[in-house]
């Protein structure tokens, strides 16, 4: 009974403080963003610095004064990675929060279930998840943009380079999930624009202990390189495959592979792979003369002193986002309907995975030169010219 | 590279993944000899067994030696546990039960595999550091070695052990017959926990020979027990050869199907065979009429 008592009690106080923490919210010159992240749930990983990088820049535009003079208040919810609960998050924002515009959510799963919820209340919405299906077709995304790349990029980027290096025959090995499915249907309709021929087209699981089978297969099919597309320790196994079967030929990796901890699992079987990735990663091997490099260590800086871990390509894509819908409440105010306009108008914006170009029919607004190859070299990355 | 290498790097892999799913399957058999019950956590005593090895090498700094030993006394210690905590409490529990029992303990592991050590997959490195060789024109990883080799003397000295010592005998008799072996003065609880302890250090060594090759994660468990159930269904519940048999077969159905047919349907392949012969011959290929599926 006693122990019933104490938590009402308790309970009681929470609300009269949480009353009175939301008094000033209700204040007009305050300029809400809502944000719907996964930071619980499978997608953790990715919602997790997505979340710390919102509430850093968050802070730090309102020490500096806010947007126009009106400070800016940041409203995250957890959708704890499942669709229904993400889909409750953002009905929450558009109805008792009232938000004029939405950063997030993480996942592209969860992202298209709250397409329609959305549409229906326009109001305009980031996503920070890549699945291209998220801005396609144009027409009927009308409020919904997304800042990650599509892996139509990623694959251009990785076929234009083995082009200029005469490469025309290709084996991929893609695994058998939708990041890997998604990779091999862009992998197998982009190959003959670039002139390459797709010479063995393996699969493997994502808990599959050895590929040495789907690289033997490879090799002995005469091609000039190795795509392996996966995420997760398959990516590990094909790189120490590759090396133990000691390939003449070069191996690329999706972008997936972009992690140090990847570099560390490998070990030096991963000298010499090859993949193509967001400048974000690599943003100290820049060339000063690349416009982003500026934005991508002030980030990186910031972000590392703040929470002692490093920058991810994750917490880049909601500092686009973030930057992204302030640029637009600067010119638009928290008018749901001139926010979007102004996002979709948004032309040359520095970022930290490129440089966004939006229009009426690219709601994505980056394309394969935001990328840079590169090589794992002295178990770091370097750039490839 | 010719159609000869490429055979012969099939078959290497097929045997070296086809180990694993032997040693698993051994797993299973020795808690199903003992007490009929299918332990659906043998999949996580191998995650275990990788797992805890990443940590006394990597955050430790142990030897091979003491860590392989230090492991293995972890994980059969997680086996005994096990037993003593979810198995034996159970009055009068039928088979059915038990066997759930060991799946909400799977679940347990993994959520612990995952709190402990996160998402994120871990390497260890090789047994020894010679590098991969040729055989055949084919490409052997030493590790690959070690697998077999530390497959072989774990079937041998089981089988050594079960034929030929008396706790080993008692422990087959309390399968054939809880009753009549507790009249014969066995302690049948003693061997339950026996049989536990067994497979739970069966597991921790193919987690340890595995994680330099497959690397190791919190989530793995589920697929291997799933193979090596399938190793020990096809070579007949309880039958220590023929799951050993019955595994290299399906790592070499796996890896031949891989090769020669389809990569993407090379996991269907090996269950489709797998149920084939559950409807062909429901007591597996190698074991005797007494092994057949008692309770089922």
């Amino acid at each position: 009974m006693k122990v019933s008592k104490c938590l009402g009690l308790i309970l009681v106080f929470m609300f009269v403080i949480a009353g009175f923490q939301a008094v000033p919210a209700m204040a007009e010159d305050v300029y809400k963003i809502g944000a719907v992240f996964s930071i619980s749930g499978r997608g953790a990983f990715l919602g997790e610095p997505e979340k710390k990088t919102a509430e850093m820049l968050a802070e730090q535009l309102n020490k500096q004064g806010g947007i126009n003079g009106h400070p800016v208040k940041l409203i995250i919810y957890d959708d704890e990675s499942d669709a229904t609960k993400c889909n409750l998050a953002v009905k929450k924002l558009i109805n008792k929060d009232k938000v004029p515009v939405i950063i997030g959510p993480t996942l592209s799963g969860t992202t298209l279930a709250v397409v329609r919820v959305v549409e229906r209340a326009k109001i305009p919405l980031v996503s920070c998840a890549a699945s291209y299906k998220i801005v396609t077709p144009v027409e009927k995304r009308h409020w919904i943009f997304k800042v990650p790349g599509s892996d139509r990029h990623v694959v251009s980027k990785l076929y234009q380079y083995m082009q200029s290096k005469g490469i025309k025959k290709v084996g991929i090995m893609t695994v058998s999930t939708g990041f890997g499915a998604s990779g091999r249907e862009e992998l197998l309709r982009l190959a003959p624009k670039y002139g390459i021929t797709i010479v063995a087209d393996e699969r493997y699981g994502p808990k599959d202990t050895d590929l040495t089978v789907q690289l033997t297969k490879i090799k002995a099919s005469g091609a000039q390189a190795v795509v392996n597309w996966s995420v997760g320790p398959t990516q590990i196994l094909a790189v120490k495959n590759w090396h133990d079967l000691g390939m003449k030929i070069p191996l690329f990796q999706s972008h997936g592979f972009g992690s140090k901890k990847n570099l560390e699992l490998a070990g030096p079987a991963a000298e010499g792979v090859m993949l193509a990735l967001g400048k974000v990663n690599v943003g100290p091997l820049l060339p000063d003369s690349d416009p982003q490099k500026k934005v991508i260590l002030a980030y990186k800086e910031a972000y590392e002193k703040k929470y002692g871990e490093p920058i991810s390509s994750f917490g880049g894509h909601a500092w686009d986002a973030f930057n992204i819908v302030v640029q637009a409440m600067k010119k638009a105010g928290p008018n749901p309907a001139k926010i979007r306009d102004c996002i979709e108008n948004t032309k040359g914006f520095v970022g930290q995975h490129g440089i966004f170009n939006f229009s009426p029919q690219d709601h994505n607004g980056l394309s394969e030169k935001d990328l840079v190859m590169v090589v794992v070299k002295n178990g770091d990355w370097a750039l490839l010219k | 590279m010719n159609d000869t290498a490429q055979l012969v790097q099939y078959i290497l892999t097929g045997i070296t993944v086809g180990a694993i799913y032997a040693l698993v399957g051994l797993g299973y058999n020795i808690i199903y000899n003992v007490t009929e019950v299918i332990n659906f956590a043998q999949g996580e005593f191998v995650v275990l067994g990788g797992l805890v090895m990443v940590f006394m090498t990597n955050t430790l700094h142990l030897s091979l030696p003491v860590g392989f030993f230090l492991t293995v006394s972890v994980v059969t210690i997680l086996g005994a546990l096990m037993d003593k905590l979810t198995i034996e409490p159970i009055k009068d529990a039928n088979v059915l039960t038990l066997i759930i029992i060991t799946i909400a303990v799977s679940i347990i592991f993994r959520g612990l595999a995952m709190l402990i050590w996160g998402r994120d997959p871990y390497a260890l490195p090789a047994f020894s550091k010679a590098p991969p060789f040729t055989l055949f024109h084919a490409i052997i990883q030493p590790q690959a070695l070690w697998v077999l080799g530390i497959t072989t003397i774990v079937v041998i000295l089981l089988s050594l052990f079960f034929r030929f010592t008396m706790m080993g005998k008692a422990m087959l008799a309390c399968a054939d017959s809880p009753e009549a072996s507790r009249l014969m003065g066995i302690p049948v609880k003693k061997m339950v926990l026996i049989s536990f302890v067994l497979s739970a250090a069966i597991g921790a060594v193919a987690g340890i020979v595995i994680t330099p090759i497959s690397l190791m994660e919190y989530d793995r468990g589920a697929l291997l027990g799933l193979k090596g159930f399938g190793a020990s269904i096809l070579g007949g519940l309880g039958s220590f050869s023929g799951a050993v048999i019955a595994g290299l077969i399906l790592g070499l159905i796996e890896s031949l199907c891989a090769g020669y047919v389809s990569s993407g349907y090379k996991d269907a392949i090996a269950l489709i065979v797998l149920l084939l012969v559950l409807f062909v011959k429901p007591s597996g290929f190698f074991a005797g009429k007494r092994a057949s599926l008692k309770k089922f």
